[in-house]
């Protein structure tokens, strides 16, 4: 991780009503696929028309996990993989509020595993965008559970020999209602995914496979971050609605990516009313007002906004 | 600021009960005006996530059961950043796996309740039986330099009083604080006195009332190193918290001056202020010739022994702590200075005496009391040992 004193993701952004610009330089390095994602959640946030008073972000920790410092929302930079029961419980004592969840692999999938299961399986309404460049990058380019078979990485130097999760399978398995999976390479799309994310009532979750340039293209010989855009370019499959039991990704090998699952489904908080409206009757008062009017108002006004916005 | 208001009569169950030290708690956290609830099942605390599940929808509340005591702990820093007075319940191993997040709640000022109903340890240790084991590691647990608050109910009234105080610390800190009860207290069922909401007085959240732009979630320095007001999410402050060292604004700043600026507040603002905080029972210390020191359920047990001993005609002070960590300090030093002997029991092999020890630094003798835990203690050891402190 080297500070980028050029700081030119910072001067140029054109986001950068979303970003802290006094914290700027950021510490990512150049090349590296993060600053992708985060501008185009910024891209994501501006067209979904959503008040960005009512967005709270939250991160654990790694070099993804810086997000949630340099992006001007309500934000929180947490522990590691501890992300997602922090949002859980921002969003249950606020349920007005959409809460976005940005963190690394290793953080979300390993220290953090529990956790994403649970909240896709509880259908919890956050949105999780999850920048999986293969590797642990703040501490120094270790294995994860999303490592390819066979890569290298500094805790693996003769190369991966463990099986690696295919994270949109593994949320599609657990409850997700929204799934999809871009490359850094696709930042139109990965914005159009997170905007569709935000609106989406659920879990939802965003998958975006992105280079760790210090790290593992290094590491692993693949050249620098144009290198890896090459190969996003060369093996990178749009495959909408494909079933989420062919998605793994081989070591260099090709990459489904599309919006693999969007249904519907009461969320948690769905649930705990309609189920204490059902057993308890009319004493039951709605827990954080979530009302099909009060939503189908915030969802209007949230549409009549974002007709203006573009 | 302080703010106190009467209680919402909404989460106040008032009357006179027959109830256990555990849905004492929770029946204290409504009072108080908890309506977020995060926890785990763990012997012998469940009884209290039970209850307030069971009491969340008719008082507005909201309970969730985690996939952890991780979560758990972390969910409450989001439920009172989300704007919500919060607790959770848990025991030994529980309590072990909150520590990380124990600590984020203390970088971020973030007040909760976390109760711990002790029971036997090390690891799954005595899960039925109780214990005082974990008072050092509600002081020391999490990593780094850090100060909670932490009470010790004797009784399930106290259970219930002090649930409110724990909130009220909570609030006026900007602290997570513990109480540290355990198995006896927890499952013993006695008469719990809830008085109506017009008597109990509850400190609201200190919000922020100045300017947007000008919000910072942090306030370092100030008199007694009081913490500053907090907002919640959807205000429209945009603010930030992390884990990292920050400056008032909650920017992480990876500096000596930074880290030096931002933990001597976390140290200081319960330091400076353990007079306040600090509470106790003390009987008949003026010509004591030996004070026992004890807390939660010890104390039941410990004042027979003192009556015991007082009817031998042996001068035998009784001193409770209510809190105990900050500890006090200056009680005990007073008492060192006075008497022949102190005499410690507790449930462990030895924790809160090695601060009396500390306190005393030579002036008396300490006699611990200790055991490996399981039990309360039959009075006649400490009989044995006020004895034994006044030859
Ligand atoms: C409990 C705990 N264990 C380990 C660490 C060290 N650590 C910091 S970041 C990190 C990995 C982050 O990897 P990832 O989530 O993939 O994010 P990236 O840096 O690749 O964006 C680790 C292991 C920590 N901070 N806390
Ligand atoms: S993920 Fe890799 S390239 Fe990106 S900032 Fe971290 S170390 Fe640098
Ligand atoms: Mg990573």
């Amino acid at each position: 991780m080297n500070v980028n004193a050029n700081a030119n993701f910072a001067q140029d952004n054109p986001m950068s009503q979303f970003l802290r610009m006094e914290r700027m330089p950021h510490i990512w390095c150049p090349g590296c696929g993060i600053g992708t994602v985060v501008t185009a959640f910024a891209e994501a946030v501006k067209k979904s028309g959503l008040d960005l008073d009512k967005i709270a972000i939250v991160s654990g920790i790694g070099c993804t996990g810086r997000t949630a410092g340099y992006v001007k929302l309500d934000s929180f930079h947490s522990t590691h993989g501890r992300a997602i029961p922090l949002a859980t419980g921002l969003k249950l004592a606020n349920p007005e509020m959409k809460v976005v969840v940005f963190s690394g692999d290793g953080d979300l999938t390993s220290i953090g595993g529990n956790h994403f299961i649970h909240a896709a399986r509880r259908n919890m309404d956050i949105t999780v965008v999850c920048v999986n460049n293969f590797t642990y990058g703040m501490t120094g380019g270790q294995m994860t559970p999303t490592t390819p078979h066979t890569a290298n990485a500094s805790t693996t130097p003769y190369g991966n020999y463990e099986y690696p999760f295919s994270l949109p399978f593994l949320a599609d398995a657990c409850g997700a209602t929204y799934i999809a999976r871009w490359t850094s390479l696709h930042a139109r799309q990965i914005s159009g995914s997170i905007k569709e994310a935000l609106n989406h009532k659920g879990f939802s979750f965003v998958e975006v496979i992105a280079p760790c340039t210090t790290l593992y293209q290094r590491r692993n010989r693949l050249g620098d971050g144009l290198d890896a855009l090459e190969y996003y370019q060369n093996d990178a499959e749009i495959a909408h609605g494909l079933d989420t039991r062919q998605v793994d990704i081989d070591y260099q090998g090709k990459i489904k990516v599309g919006k693999f699952v969007e249904k519907q489904k009461p969320t948690y908080l769905d649930n705990v009313n309609q189920h204490y409206a059902q057993v308890i009757g009319d004493e039951y008062e709605l827990y954080g007002k979530t009302t099909p009017e009060k939503e189908a108002e915030a969802k209007a006004k949230a549409e009549s906004a974002a007709k203006g916005a573009v | 600021m302080v703010r106190k208001v009467k209680a919402d009569p909404k989460g106040v169950l008032e009357g006179p009960h027959f109830m256990d030290g555990d849905h004492a708690l929770a029946e204290g956290a409504l009072a108080a005006g908890c309506r977020f609830f995060a926890g785990y099942p763990i012997t012998p605390s469940t009884e209290t996530a039970e209850r307030f599940a069971e009491r969340c929808p008719e008082v507005g509340g909201l309970f969730i059961q985690m996939e952890d005591e991780i979560a758990s702990v972390t969910a409450l820093i989001g439920g009172a950043w989300g704007g919500q007075k919060v607790m959770t319940v848990t025991s030994g191993p529980g309590m072990s796996l909150m520590l990380e997040n124990i600590g984020l709640a203390c970088m971020t000022e973030t007040p909760m309740v976390i109760a711990n109903v002790q029971r036997g340890g090390p690891s799954t240790g005595l899960p039925t039986l109780t214990a005082q084991q974990d008072m050092m590691q509600a002081r020391w647990g999490s990593h780094g330099d850090y100060r909670v608050i932490a009470l010790a109910p004797d009784s399930p009234q106290e259970c219930f009083d002090l649930a409110i105080e724990a909130f009220n610390l909570a609030e006026t800190y900007r602290v997570p604080v513990l109480i540290m009860t355990d198995e006896t207290v927890g499952h013993m069922h006695e008469k719990v006195v809830i008085p109506p909401a017009s008597e109990i007085e509850v400190v609201e959240r200190n919000w922020y009332t100045g300017p947007k732009d000008q919000y910072k979630p942090f306030k370092f320095g100030a008199e007694n190193y009081m913490p500053g007001p907090m907002v919640k999410i959807g205000d429209g402050y945009r603010f930030h918290i992390t884990g990292l060292v920050h400056d008032e604004r909650g920017y992480p700043q990876a500096s000596v001056e930074a880290g030096k600026i931002n933990i001597t507040h976390l140290i200081e603002k319960i330091d400076s202020n353990r007079d306040k905080i600090v509470r106790f029972e003390a009987d008949q210390l003026d010509g004591a010739e030996v004070v026992v020191v004890s807390y939660g359920i010890t104390s039941r047990i410990a004042i027979k022994a003192v009556m015991d001993a007082r009817k031998e005609g042996i001068k035998t002070g009784n001193f409770r702590m209510i809190t105990c960590w900050p500890f006090p300090e200056k009680q005990i030093r007073e008492i060192a200075s006075k008497v022949k002997a102190i005499v410690v029991p507790e449930i462990n092999y030895g924790q809160m005496v090695l601060e009396v020890e500390r306190m005393a630094a030579g002036k008396c003798k300490v006699i611990s009391v200790n055991s490996t835990g399981g039990a309360v203690h039959d009075p006649n050891e400490i009989l044995a040992a006020i004895k034994e402190g006044r030859s």
